[in-house]
This record gives structure tokens, C-alpha cells and sequence, in this order.
């Protein structure tokens, strides 16, 4: 029973995981760049609800609508200001040093704030949860939301990108830009609307994580933001279910390796699969192979 | 003397004047004990940002785990002080300690560059950066004690080592390493970094480096061309993670508790160096030299702002890298000022590098 409730755990932090990795892989897919600031997105959308909660005094739906606009906003604004004049520079470095440099900047701003002392996050989702087996099973509340919550994201994005004109605007910008822009794609705006999805994930995936694990810093986002683009490699960046994929396997290596061999060793063993799966498979689980051309 | 001759010079001259220019205002007493303490760290970084542009600018593959590299240095040659504290003379435990250091982190390097370099791109830097946490983490859960009887080794605890009563704790999990002499001085610091630029601008001035070029430049061309691709990309990977150590030999000996703490060895500081070398030059060697020397300062010079330092240090960087590399603002550059004057010569100087 014990092996049960892990694995449930482990399914909950994947699908935590599996949110932030939808927001780095759709970034990544259309943008070619890593967006490191993506992990300290979930941090200010957890802080945002943190405050909001406080003024209305324990109303966390509203703060979690707030959290989810403000991010938007923030990631748009970012692509905008510090993400889109280097588009088309020299180096692809530029803009990861950028990313870096945003990265910093959030993490200090939620330092100048809130402080460095870590705010003790009270749970957005008041349910106790079930249990089975009269009690040997228990599943919380927070862990069923989460599972639950990740697969209507999957689903809705899926129908999004595969459906609308809007999500072939995508799919078209992050295969060739070029030829995008002829068939008549607005491609900052497509960029610019990828962003704006990937933070409001981010601000979702924040309110789960600091529900699951109560503690927030402005450091907070640094480490799941890690793991999570991890995890969208693991599965094949640019690709939604393999990001899903990779998310969940990362959360439940996680949770199994923590418990059964060693909650210091458990980060080396999730990157240690990581190398393992690139290794067997370059371009992760569900990465297309492009063949280059000579 | 030819041209790369002369450039290779003055590289060594500004790192030697400015030794000089600190070491008098060191014995005139102009230099603040704070200040005193920021020269052997400006040197190992120094250091590092030269093995990581061999990396990133002359081999052209992005590596966001070469502090983990640095971190192997750090631990081996810090085992190895301390370990023979009592046996050995300082100067030649410390020449001993640095070769083990940069040995170690040269067979890591090899022996890690195996997989790495078979990836490519952004994957690759994904798995620098996973090997650069892998390295941490292991590092962090390692207990080696030393008694009568030799050497105890556990993962588990420090209790598990079952020492003799005359057994000496040395790697204490993630407490570290504890008490390592302070052997590195600023001279030191100096000439390691004088060596490692030697090593550097001789490889890429030579066939090897070439060669390491082509690669950078077109693979499928330097392959066709009868380039050992596979070959030179771990020679260049192996170098640069032997040098990375010599840094961590240098970081190891100037601290008093060592620990593989996210800090000094995770994926942050690993990108602290890399910003660097991007905002030194990628590929331009004495660029990376004086980027790490400045922007390691900048903070630490800041630190009168207190809390807004970090923030104003992040301001800076996006703004000078926009206004570095953004397409927009070059051509606007060139319009406005021309190509010629100070500043056209400035832009023209800055393509001819890039």
C-alpha cells in the first residue's frame, strides 16, 4: 500500500512538472530558446497569490485569477522588452544570457519585497481527499486536483494547437518562420501568444507546487524550472505529450528514489536518467529526428 | 613577431601589470582587507571563464556544467591536502595537489565528454548541466575517512565509516571538506592564470586548434576534409575541464570550509561563467579574462547598495546585452555614428573579433 500512495505522489509532482515542461516545450518549440526565466514565473505567480490571499483574507480563487493574468502579462511583457529585439541575433547566446538575466531580476525584485525568509503557503484546494482500503490508502485532496488539472491542460492544448487556426500558426512558426511569415502568420504574435500561455502555466503549476509543498522563497521556481525543462527534453522538446511524458516518468523517479534509496542522491539518479535516455535516444522519448542537410 | 604573436602578448601583459598594479597598492596599504580577499576568486574565476570560452567559443559547444569540473578539482586536491597535512612540505603538497586536481578533473572531463559529445546543440547543454548536478550531488553524499588500518569509504553516514579511534573524518558527506590549508595565494592565482592562457591561445594558434575550429565552423566540411572530428572535440573538452580544475585546485586552498553547495558548484554558477565569457567575447580569451575580472567586481563593489545590488546587476546585464547584440541596434549604431570615428572603429574592431 505504502509502494501505492509513492507512486500517486510521484504521479502529482510529474504532473506539476508536466505543466512547467508545457510551458518551456511550447516556448522552446516555436522560440528555439530556453526561456531559464520560466521557473521564477511559477515563483511570482505563487507570491501573487500569496498576497492576494492575505488582503481578501483567505480567497485563494481570486488570487489564483490575479496570479494567472499578472503572469500572462509578465510573460508577454518580458518577450516583449527583452526577448524579441534579439531575435535574429548573432549568437543564440544572447538571449539565453537574457532569459538569465530576467531570471535574476524577478528573483531579486521577490527578494526586495517579500524578503529572503521563507512564507509558509497556505493550500489552494481546501479538500481533505479520499482514502481506501478503510484509510491504509490515503490520497489528498491536492494530489487528485493536480493529476486532474494536468490532463484538462493536456487535452485543452492538444485540441488548441491541433484545432484552431491560431495553434497552426504555431505548429507552422516553430517549423520554419520564414515560410510561416509568407503564408500570412503574424510571427511575433504567435511568439508573443505562446509566451503569454506558457506563464499562465506557470502561474497554475506555482499555485499546485506551493499547495503541495508549502514553503515559498524567491528561489522557490528555480529548481522545478530546472527539472521541469528536464523533463521536457526527456520526453522531446517541442513536443506537448512528450513533455507530459517526460514530467510524469521525472516526478515518479523522483518520489520512488527519495523513498527507497536516497532522498541526497535523488536528483543525481532523475539527471543520471535524463543522460541514460539521450543517450539511447538523442532527441528524447517523442522528438522528431531532423535529418540535416549538407 | 608576427600579429597573433603580438594580440598573445598583450594578453599577458595586461594580466601581469594589472598583478603589479595590485600588489603595490597591496604594499602601500591602499588596498581594503575586503578588496584583499576578492583577488584570489577574481583569479580562479578568471580561470574557469578561460577553460569554459575553449569550450563554448573555440569548440563551439555550450557547456552549463563546467563548475561541476571545477568542483572535482576543488575535491580531489583538497583530499590529497589534507589527507598528507602532516606528511608533506607545503610547496611541494601543493604542486602535488594541483596536479591531482587538474588530473581528475581532466579524466571526468574524458571520460564525460564520451556520451556529451554525441549530442548536439541544446541537448548537450542539457546534459553538461545534468552531469554538473550529477557530480554535486554524488560528491555531496560521499564519507572518506582515513585511520591506522587506510582509507574508509561510505555513502551512508560519517558513523558508518567504523574508524579506528585514531581516524581522521576528511570527506564529511555534505559538511565537506573541512580545514584545507590556504596555500592559494594571488601570485598563484596569477600564474595559473598565466599558464592556462598560455595553454589556451597556443592550442588554438596551432593545427589542433585549427582543426578544433573547423569543427566549430562547419562539421560535415572539417569531416570531409579528413578532420578527426570525435578526436579533437574530447581533446578541446578534456583540456578545458582539466583547466576548470586547476581553478577548483585554486578555489579549494582558499577556503576554509569546502562544500559542493549549489552556490559555488550547481547549475547557477556554472551559468554565472558563462555570462562571462558571453559578455567578454565567445571566443575571445583575454575578453573572458577581463569580463570575469569586472563582473566578478561589480557586485562585490556594489555591496554598498546593499539589497539593490543584484538588482541593478541584473539591469545591467539585459540592458548590455540588448544593446550588444540586438540586430536592430547595431544597424541604428552604424547609421547613427558611422563607420567612422571612435565609435565606428569601436563597432568595426568588435565584427572583426566576433
Amino acid at each position: 500500500m505504502s509502494f501505492l500512495t509513492y507512486l500517486i505522489n510521484g504521479l502529482s509532482l510529474g504532473s506539476i512538472y508536466a505543466i512547467i515542461a508545457l510551458g518551456y516545450t511550447m516556448v522552446y518549440g516555436i522560440a528555439k530558446m530556453l526561456n531559464f526565466a520560466h521557473g521564477d514565473f511559477i515563483m511570482v505567480g505563487c507570491y501573487i497569490i500569496f498576497s492576494v490571499s492575505a488582503a481578501l483574507s483567505g480567497n485563494s480563487v481570486v488570487g489564483i485569477i490575479v496570479a494567472i493574468i499578472l503572469c500572462t502579462l509578465l510573460g508577454v511583457t518580458t518577450e516583449f522588452v527583452a526577448y524579441r529585439p534579439l531575435r535574429g541575433a548573432a549568437s543564440p547566446l544572447a538571449v539565453l544570457i537574457t532569459a538569465i538575466g530576467v531570471s535574476y531580476l524577478l528573483e531579486n525584485i521577490a527578494l526586495l519585497i517579500y524578503g529572503a525568509d521563507i512564507k509558509s503557503f497556505s493550500s489552494v484546494i481546501s479538500w481533505e481527499g479520499v482514502s481506501f482500503a478503510g484509510g491504509q490508502l490515503k490520497i489528498q485532496g491536492v494530489t487528485i486536483v493536480t493529476i486532474l488539472v494536468s490532463v484538462v491542460i493536456l487535452t485543452v492544448l492538444q485540441l488548441f494547437i491541433n484545432k484552431t487556426k491560431q495553434g497552426q500558426a504555431m505548429l507552422a512558426a516553430s517549423e520554419d518562420k520564414g515560410a510561416a511569415t509568407l503564408m500570412g502568420i503574424n510571427v511575433n504574435r504567435t511568439i508573443a501568444l505562446t509566451f503569454a500561455i506558457g506563464s499562465a502555466l506557470a502561474a497554475v503549476a506555482g499555485a499546485l507546487l506551493c499547495s503541495a509543498y508549502p514553503s515559498l522563497s524567491p528561489y522557490t521556481g528555480a529548481m522545478p524550472g530546472i527539472k521541469a525543462f528536464v523533463a521536457a527534453v526527456l520526453g522531446g522538446i517541442g513536443s506537448i505529450p512528450g513533455a507530459m511524458i517526460g514530467g510524469l516518468a521525472l516526478g515518479i523517479v523522483e518520489i520512488l528514489s527519495k523513498t527507497y534509496i536516497s532522498s541526497q542522491l535523488s536528483d543525481a539518479i532523475v539527471f543520471g536518467i535524463l543522460v541514460v535516455v539521450l543517450l539511447v535516444k538523442p532527441t528524447g522519448i517523442l522528438g522528431k529526428v531532423v535529418q540535416e542537410k549538407v | 613577431m608576427n600579429k597573433i604573436t603580438k594580440q598573445n602578448l598583450i594578453t599577458y601583459g595586461i594580466v601581469i601589470a594589472a598583478y603589479i598594479i595590485l600588489e603595490i597598492l597591496m604594499l602601500t596599504g591602499n588596498l581594503s582587507s575586503h578588496l584583499k580577499g576578492l583577488l584570489v576568486p577574481m583569479t580562479y574565476y578568471a580561470v574557469i571563464a578561460v577553460a569554459l570560452n575553449l569550450c563554448v567559443g573555440i569548440l563551439g559547444e555550450l557547456s552549463i556544467g563546467h563548475c561541476g569540473f571545477m568542483c572535482i578539482g576543488a575535491f580531489s586536491s583538497a583530499f590529497f591536502s589534507k589527507a598528507t597535512e602532516n606528511s608533506l612540505p607545503t610547496a611541494p603538497r601543493f604542486i602535488l595537489a594541483l596536479i591531482i586536481g587538474i588530473a581528475m578533473a581532466a579524466l571526468f572531463g574524458f571520460l564525460i565528454g564520451i556520451p556529451v559529445l554525441r549530442l548536439k546543440g541544446d541537448y548537450l547543454a542539457i546534459v553538461t548541466l545534468a552531469f554538473g548536478e550529477i557530480i554535486k550531488n554524488v560528491i555531496n553524499s560521499f564519507y572518506i575517512g582515513i585511520d591506522s588500518k587506510g582509507l574508509h569509504f561510505t555513502m551512508k553516514s560519517a558513523m558508518d565509516l567504523e574508524m579506528e579511534a585514531d581516524g581522521n573524518v576528511i570527506v564529511n558527506g555534505a559538511m565537506g571538506i573541512t580545514g584545507t590549508p590556504h596555500n592559494a595565494s594571488f601570485t598563484i592565482g596569477i600564474v595559473v592564470l598565466l599558464v592556462s592562457l598560455f595553454v589556451v591561445q597556443n592550442l588554438i594558434n596551432s593545427r589542433d586548434g585549427r582543426a578544433i575550429m573547423a569543427i566549430r565552423d562547419n562539421y560535415i566540411a572539417a569531416e570531409a576534409t579528413g578532420v578527426n572530428v570525435t578526436g579533437y572535440k574530447m581533446m578541446a573538452f578534456t583540456i578545458s575541464a582539466a583547466i576548470a580544475g586547476a581553478a577548483g585546485v585554486l578555489f579549494s586552498h582558499n577556503i576554509t570550509t569546502l562544500t559542493a553547495s549549489s552556490q559555488y558548484f550547481g547549475y547557477n554558477a556554472s551559468i554565472m561563467i558563462l555570462v562571462y565569457v558571453v559578455l567578454g567575447g565567445i571566443g575571445n580569451i583575454r575578453g573572458s579574462v577581463i569580463a570575469a575580472c569586472i563582473l566578478y567586481l561589480l557586485p562585490e563593489l556594489l555591496r554598498g547598495l546593499n539589497t539593490y545590488r543584484m538588482l541593478i546587476y541584473s539591469i545591467i546585464l539585459i540592458v548590455m546585452m540588448i544593446v550588444n547584440w540586438s540586430p536592430k541596434i547595431i544597424a541604428w549604431r552604424e547609421k547613427t555614428f558611422g563607420k567612422s570615428g571612435i565609435l565606428g572603429f569601436i563597432l568595426r574592431r568588435k565584427k572583426e573579433v566576433a
